[in-house]
């Protein structure tokens, strides 16, 4: 049986230069979980989202391991790694993507609003309308622009089209796509510029009213511009959501988030906020790979 | 060493290739123009007035006819000299253009065709008062207008004065013929039907000369008397308007000098081909078509119209997609998005794609002995007993509703295929975001997968629709017949037949082509029916590939 860790807050005690090695590489080679460096800041605040001891294996593959953290409330935390380190499975778990994939297994729980997640109880369908996700690849659907925007609503039945409208343009204004499109609601949204698409994703998930939103590696498949734009855009949404981002790109993740988290092979190695990881971290690994050493 | 290279060089660059590829295509276009070239030629010249020709052999024996086809063939020496002077023979073994007349009068000759040889032939022309008489019955007269008969008296002996008379008087007699016809009323026939069956209903459930059997024979005889006594007095104006046009006959002298009194009733057309002109030519080109597309077919299928055979190709096919693509794409969708992909399903859908190369005659077996036999029994013991009593079945037969079911069965592998494709080439992207939007799978499915799969739907009814269309085998067993005047669509109540037969395009080119006592005559309607066949298949797909753009054009980006 797998040993049960939960978060040990006396790692942070090891900030001797000597051995800041924490032993990461240690534990994938014993194929063993790993207690995450937790940055006192963290205790301070409000979890939006708890992630308690999380393990999830693809069939016979284990992809987390005993992944403990607490996503806090209307900040942005990013989640960073080389690829492979499962930071898009810890994302898509927090809505029960994975539950799409029929080998998927997990252990452990996570807790939204002190509401479990994965309590058999849960109803999955009410649990993602309380969370919003914007993919790596812009996919906005195959309808108009305000059709996209007010999907959530829809779905929930809502007919009310004064309701729709203010939604609709409420949510594109807050992702600053409103003076572009607001003269072309009716157009296909599959006839927006990839940048624009994103925006529009971002916008339908905010038209849900999520209680965190999760990005996964939003500016991806767009150009830099576009890139620059959604960047500016979490900037403007931090303080008023929750947000939690995976990235692949290091600047993006200092320069978006308040938090960051840094994950290896499965691990949650350290956590703390932005400014700390980036230019004091407590591990040595995470110093090595924020500075580009590997990864 | 060097060698060798040279010729993976050459496979390498693919020339050959080229070469191959581009020989394929030339030859599917080659085959394609050609088929549609001979359909077309010959199916639109068909209503082409063609010049009247007198000919005389040398045997004095005269023809008058129009030359429908010719040909190079080799007499045997015996019948050359039957025909020809000797001194007028050709060599022997020599190659002869013979030539077919239509020469029609077929009460007369018994025969519509007559092959003349070039050679029998001492002397031929174009008479200037050639005339066509297209009839109701018998086919066409060929001859030249000879006298005008008003109650049997000649009031015209002039050609020119005999044909004024005919142009002035023929409208009016076919528009008397034809408001005859309509006071016939089925209705009379209708209630009269309805009231027989009530009574074999009474005697069905109460008994023979039960009290109810006996109310509803009194009804009955009744219905009868009344039904009896309209029919009197229906058929005493028709017979008075019969008799009023009977007194116009237009005299016809063949080209022998025989003559021949035509009722002018009976005559559909008249004209003087030789005498037209261009824009003339084209008024009896247009009417034809008029005729032929508007029209009851006469004179076993090879005169007149078809358009109850379109009218029942049209409804049949779209009764036919209305049931084959809703069923499709359910089934498609349980596939492809419900079922656990894996041996069980890949088993059902290996038998679904072999469905679709199961011969469709067999789909026609299965049509007959489930629908009509099984289901349509059951529903006209259920619903009709009376009628089945009779001996009269309404659902237990061949009809519409059957053949399209039929239709729809043998299409279906093609919509459930074309639809699982459509349908997992929906991008995963979208339906995970749909999903994250807390949308169910039903709602995913229907607000986007089904949306965006729609033009591949579309692509498979298209196919469908071509398949469906241009199918007979399984017709002939199902509902398509010879003839149905009756169409399964009209204002008796309660309007809509699905029970009635119907006629279909291609079984009528069948029948025309091989089953007309008269197949030398039909074989130009052959021709023209395909070309309809091909036109009304190539305008359903027109239709379909419009909505199918119209959607396209929804979802493309830019």
């Amino acid at each position: 049986m797998l040993q049960q860790k939960t978060i040990q807050p006396e790692i942070d005690m090891i900030t001797h230069q000597e051995d800041r090695l924490g032993g990461v590489f240690d534990a994938v080679k014993r194929d063993d979980t790993f207690p995450t460096a937790v940055h006192d800041a963290l205790h301070q605040e409000d979890a939006v989202i708890e992630v308690n001891d999380f393990d999830l294996w693809y069939g016979a593959k284990r992809a987390l391991y005993s992944v403990s953290l607490v996503v806090p409330r209307r900040k942005v935390t990013a989640l960073i790694g080389p690829s492979g380190c499962g930071k898009s499975t810890l994302l898509r778990s927090v809505n029960r993507m994975n539950d799409l994939i029929s080998t998927v297994r997990i252990k452990g729980d996570m807790v939204l609003n002190g509401d479990s997640i994965y309590d058999p109880g849960t109803d999955v369908i009410e649990l993602r309308k309380r969370i919003g996700m914007v993919f790596q690849k812009p996919n906005p659907f195959p309808m108009s622009i305000r059709e996209n925007v007010v999907y959530s609503l829809r779905i929930d039945g809502v007919r009310d089209r004064g309701v729709l409208e203010e939604v609709c343009e409420q949510s594109l204004r807050a992702v600053g796509l409103w003076d572009e499109v607001h003269d072309r609601l009716e157009d296909s949204a599959l006839r927006l510029s990839g940048g624009q698409q994103q925006r529009l994703c971002i916008a339908r998930a905010i038209a849900g009213e999520p209680e965190v939103m999760l990005l996964d590696e939003p500016c991806s498949a767009l150009d830099p511009i576009a890139t620059q734009r959604i960047e500016d855009l979490i900037h403007e949404l931090q303080g008023r959501y929750s947000i939690l981002m995976v990235t692949h790109n290091m600047q993006q993740a200092s320069r978006a988030s308040d938090y960051t988290a840094f994950m290896y092979l499965g691990r949650l190695v350290e956590f703390g906020p932005t400014e700390e990881i980036f230019l004091k971290p407590h591990l040595k690994e995470t110093e090595d790979y924020v500075t580009g050493r590997f990864g | 060493m060097s060698s060798r290279r040279r010729v993976s060089s050459l496979f390498a660059r693919g020339e050959p290739m080229v070469w191959l590829t581009g020989a394929a295509l030339v030859v599917c276009l080659l085959m394609i123009a050609g088929l549609l070239t001979i359909v077309i030629y010959n199916g639109a010249s068909t209503f082409w007035p063609k010049p009247l020709t007198q000919l005389t052999t040398h045997h004095g024996k005269t023809y008058l006819g129009e030359e429908s086809q010719n040909e190079d063939y080799n007499p045997a020496t015996a019948a050359v000299a039957d025909w020809v002077p000797a001194k007028k023979r050709p060599a022997p073994e020599a190659s002869v253009r013979r030539r077919m007349y239509r020469t029609g009068n077929y009460e007369v000759f018994n025969t519509h065709f007559t092959w003349l040889s070039d050679y029998e032939i001492a002397e031929e022309f174009e008479p200037r008062w050639g005339i066509v008489v297209e009839r109701q019955e018998w086919g066409r007269f060929y001859g030249k207008p000879h006298a005008f008969h008003v109650d049997g008296k000649p009031v015209a002996n002039e050609p020119a004065a005999v044909w004024a008379r005919f142009e002035e008087l023929h409208e009016s007699v076919r528009a008397r013929r034809e408001a005859a016809g309509e006071l016939n009323d089925n209705d009379l026939n209708d209630h009269e039907n309805d009231a027989r069956l009530e009574r074999t209903s009474a005697r069905l459930k109460d008994g023979a000369d039960s009290d109810e059997w006996r109310e509803a024979d009194k009804v009955l005889q009744s219905v009868r008397k009344r039904a009896e006594e309209e029919r009197i007095a229906i058929r005493r104006k028709t017979q008075a308007m019969q008799a009023e046009n009977d007194r116009y006959e237009l005299i016809v002298m063949m080209a022998d000098g025989e003559t021949k009194a035509l009722k002018l009733a009976d005559i559909v057309r008249a004209y003087l081909p030789n005498q037209l002109s261009l824009g003339e030519k084209w008024g009896v080109y247009l009417s034809r078509w008029g005729e032929f597309l508007s029209d009851n077919p006469r004179e076993a299928n090879s005169e007149g119209g078809v358009f109850p055979a379109i009218f029942g190709t049209i409804i049949m096919t779209l009764i036919m997609s209305i049931l084959v693509v809703p069923f499709g794409v359910l089934a498609a969708l349980y596939l492809r998005e419900y079922a656990k992909q894996g041996t069980l399903v890949s088993i059902v859908r290996i038998a679904v794609n072999n469905l679709a190369g199961v011969p469709s005659i067999v789909f026609g077996v299965f049509g007959l002995g489930f629908f009509c036999y099984f289901v349509g029994v059951g529903i006209d013991d259920l619903l009709f007993p009376a009628r089945v009593a009779e001996n009269t079945p309404t659902f237990g037969k061949g009809g519409i509703l059957w053949a399209s079911l039929t239709l729809a069965l043998l299409t279906l592998p093609v919509v459930i295929m074309a639809t699982e494709e459509a349908i997992s080439a929906v991008p995963h992207s979208m339906r995970e975001g749909s999903y994250a939007c807390g949308a169910s799978k039903w709602q995913t499915i229907r607000k986007i997968v089904l949306p965006r799969a729609a033009p591949g739907i579309m692509t498979g009814m298209i196919l469908a629709i071509a398949r469906g269309a241009g199918e007979v085998a399984p017709l002939m067993l199902v509902g398509a017949v010879k003839l149905a005047p009756d169409l399964p669509m009209d204002g008796s109540f309660p309007f809509v037949h699905p029970e009635r037969s119907f006629m279909h395009l291609g079984f009528h080119i069948y029948d025309l082509g091989f089953q007309s006592p008269n197949s030398k005559a039909a074989e130009p309607m052959v021709f023209t029916t395909t070309m309809l066949l091909i036109g009304i298949v190539v305008l359903l797909n027109l239709v379909a590939l419009w909505v199918r753009a119209r959607l396209r054009r929804q979802f493309e980006a830019g």
